[in-house]
């Protein structure tokens, strides 16, 4: 993979190229005390000298000593938001004078580019992709987003206390997904080694002020990242899971669980909707779908009763189904490793020690 | 339903729940249009005399007279749907239901004698059937607007009963508890507003009362790890929805505090 060398105060050209043609660029951004994935525009509105401070529960952002663009670890949000939209109108469906129904397609998907993603992101659009991709079943929101999507990732140098994407096999290290990878270099003159993952990518840095450049920036934040990493997901927990769907355990989480669904909805995997049918005062009749969790209660309801009446039964199915059942429904697990439902919930359950102590793996 | 009948009745409130429908603004008119509305003293003069298919009931029992008159809007109404934290569930004025009212009666008025009143502030279902609840202090325009197309049209109504924080997350807010340890009782409140408090970096306060199939005791036990004064908590559980059973229970954990 070529590899080179481009100066901060030249980034902007990329994010410039990244908007041409009218794609909608996403990146971190700085909001209400969080980094949040948005619309941005230029290198004006990234966070500049931030850090995170993450724990179960808990993330704060502090001012770092440098000015790093990408000095913090992933905030609530992933790229689900934008390519498994929160809520999207499918179509309407109104009668004409005559009385004869019509339908009418109302989705109209920018093409998106990203910027910032990191390894576990990536690993989390490739689990995307197997679910709404599938041959025959492909669910089109999602690949009309996916399709001409560009990515520009940024690899990882240190880790939040919550990641643990080397034990799940997706990360630090960012080897696939992205159109271009730029490693953050901070000491000495500051500059960005840029990575092509692909001829994309190519054509991304063609007529840009880079230089080819021989650094093993890259892998030496990875490493750097990994070794922060003491969270390790139990490499028997397919099976561990599964073995202890009736242990009292259960009732121990269920406990301390809000059944809030936030660990679900900030997933980059989770995919879960429902589906609204309304109708406007003028008589259309309007199907949308939105973001659902099975952490709500009226979301197992089937013939008037919910099947997953108790807190326990509904974390055991997000446990299970993240990390046992999705390999045989989509050949992977679930999960990415990268910590958002341990940070992002409010009440700091931990996922990877749930699935220790319930499966009974050391 | 063809053009409804539709009556606007207040009890114990401070209108802002009825003002909701005023507030409309862009929809007002198709609504003024496939509704006839018969009873709304906010609104009109016009009064006519009921039955009514819809009748909109905002505020609580706090007086004998409102106890006859909620028996009458009922007897009248083929419909009959709450508004707001008041009539859904007592309002924030049922906080005397946890004092004496006598106090209160002789502290504020001057004649205390000219002062008929119930020693409790109580939701329109502890007194009459209710077809169907809207939620939240005030309620929600979108929602309004959702129920009364759902009636004109026939059809179910989408109002979910999921908690505050799936729609915190659809909109794209920032958590509050995990981004600055602000107490939010998002986790437990019946979804509606859109999650508005969080979307100004405020918590929860609980105003359209508890969620479906939530974890109250849970939240609770968060609140205590977050917040060392006892009687915090119990306020923040004691807010619009104080007299709901299930805040109410949570509310009686927290006896510590300043004993106010
Ligand atoms: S289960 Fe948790 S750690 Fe795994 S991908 Fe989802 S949010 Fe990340
Ligand atoms: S595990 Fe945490 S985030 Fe998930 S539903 Fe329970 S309390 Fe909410
Ligand atoms: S801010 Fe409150 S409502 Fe929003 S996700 Fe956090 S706990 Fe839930
Ligand atoms: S966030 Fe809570 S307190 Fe605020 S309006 Fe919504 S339900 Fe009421």
């Amino acid at each position: 993979m070529s590899r080179y060398r481009l100066d901060p105060h030249d980034l902007d050209r990329l994010l410039e190229r990244l908007q041409e043609g009218g794609r909608v660029l996403i990146g971190p951004r700085l909001r209400d005390g969080a980094i949040v994935l948005d619309r941005i525009r230029s290198t004006a509105d990234l966070p500049r000298g931030l850090t995170t401070v993450t724990a179960p529960g808990r993330q704060h952002l502090l001012d770092r000593a440098d000015d790093a663009l990408f000095g913090y670890e992933v905030g609530p949000d992933a790229a689900k938001r934008w390519l498994h939209p929160p809520r999207v109108e499918l179509w309407r469906a109104r009668k004409d004078e005559g009385g004869e129904l019509f339908f009418e397609g109302t989705d109209e998907p920018p093409k998106y580019a990203f910027i910032g993603l990191r390894a576990c992101d990536l690993a989390a659009i490739g689990i995307q992709d197997a679910v709404f991709l599938r041959p025959g079943i492909t669910d089109p929101t999602y690949a009309a987003r996916r399709a001409d999507v560009r990515i520009v990732a940024v690899q990882c140098g240190a880790s939040a206390a919550t990641c643990f994407c080397a034990s799940m096999g997706t990360g630090p290290r960012v080897d696939r997904g992205a159109d271009l990878t730029l490693t953050e270099v901070l000491d000495g003159e500051p500059h960005f080694v840029v990575e092509v993952g692909s001829e994309e990518g190519e054509a991304l840095i063609e007529g840009l002020p880079v230089k080819p450049v021989a650094s093993t920036a890259p892998e030496e934040a990875a490493a750097r990242a990994a070794a922060h990493q003491e969270r390790q997901m139990p490499g028997d927990v397919r099976a561990s899971l599964l073995n202890a769907l009736e242990s009292p355990a259960w009732d121990d989480v269920a406990a301390r669980c809000l059944a809030c669904g936030n660990c679900t909805l900030v997933c980059p995997t989770c995919f879960c909707t429902t589906v609204e049918d309304t109708t406007t005062l003028a008589g259309d009749a309007v199907h949308a779908r939105r973001w659902d969790t099975c952490f709500d209660q009226g979301f197992t309801d089937l013939h008037g009763h919910a099947v997953r009446e108790g807190v326990a039964q509904r974390y055991r199915q997000w446990l299970t189904h993240k990390l046992s059942t999705w390999h045989d429904q989509f050949d992977t697990s679930g999960c990415v490793g990268c910590g958002r439902c341990i940070t992002w919930c409010p009440a700091g359950i931990d996922l990877v020690e749930e699935a220790r102590r319930i499966g009974g793996s050391g | 339903m063809a053009r409804p009948r539709l009556g606007v009745f207040k009890l114990a409130s401070c209108d802002g729940c009825q003002l909701t429908l005023l507030d409309c603004e862009d929809e007002l008119l198709a609504v003024a249009g496939a509704v006839d509305i018969a009873n709304f003293p906010e609104a009109s003069r016009r009064i006519e005399p009921g039955p009514y298919d819809v009748a909109l009931v905002e505020g609580s029992v706090t007086t004998p007279h409102d106890a006859e008159r909620i028996q009458q809007i009922r007897a009248e109404s083929r419909l009959l749907i709450t508004i707001g934290a008041c009539a859904t569930a007592g309002g924030i004025q049922a906080l005397r239901n946890l004092a004496d009212v006598d106090t209160y009666v002789a502290q504020v008025y001057a004649t205390p004698a000219y002062i008929s009143t119930l020693a409790t502030s109580t939701a329109i279902a502890d007194h009459v059937k209710v077809d169907f609840e809207l939620r939240g202090c005030p309620i929600d325009k979108g929602q309004l607007l959702e129920l009364l197309t759902a009636l004109l049209f026939g059809r179910q109504p989408t109002l979910p009963n999921h908690s505050v924080c799936l729609d915190c997350k659809l909109a794209g807010n920032v958590c509050v508890v995990v981004a600055h340890g602000t107490p939010c009782l998002g986790p437990v409140t019946h979804a509606g507003c859109g999650a508005l408090c969080p979307g100004y970096t405020r918590g929860c306060f609980g105003c359209y009362g508890p969620s479906r199939g939530s974890n109250p005791t849970a939240q609770s036990d968060l609140l205590a790890r977050q917040v060392p004064d006892e009687s915090t908590i119990r306020r923040l559980w004691q807010g619009f929805t104080t007299a709901d059973p299930v805040f109410a229970e949570q509310a009686s954990r927290f006896t510590g505090g300043d004993g106010e």
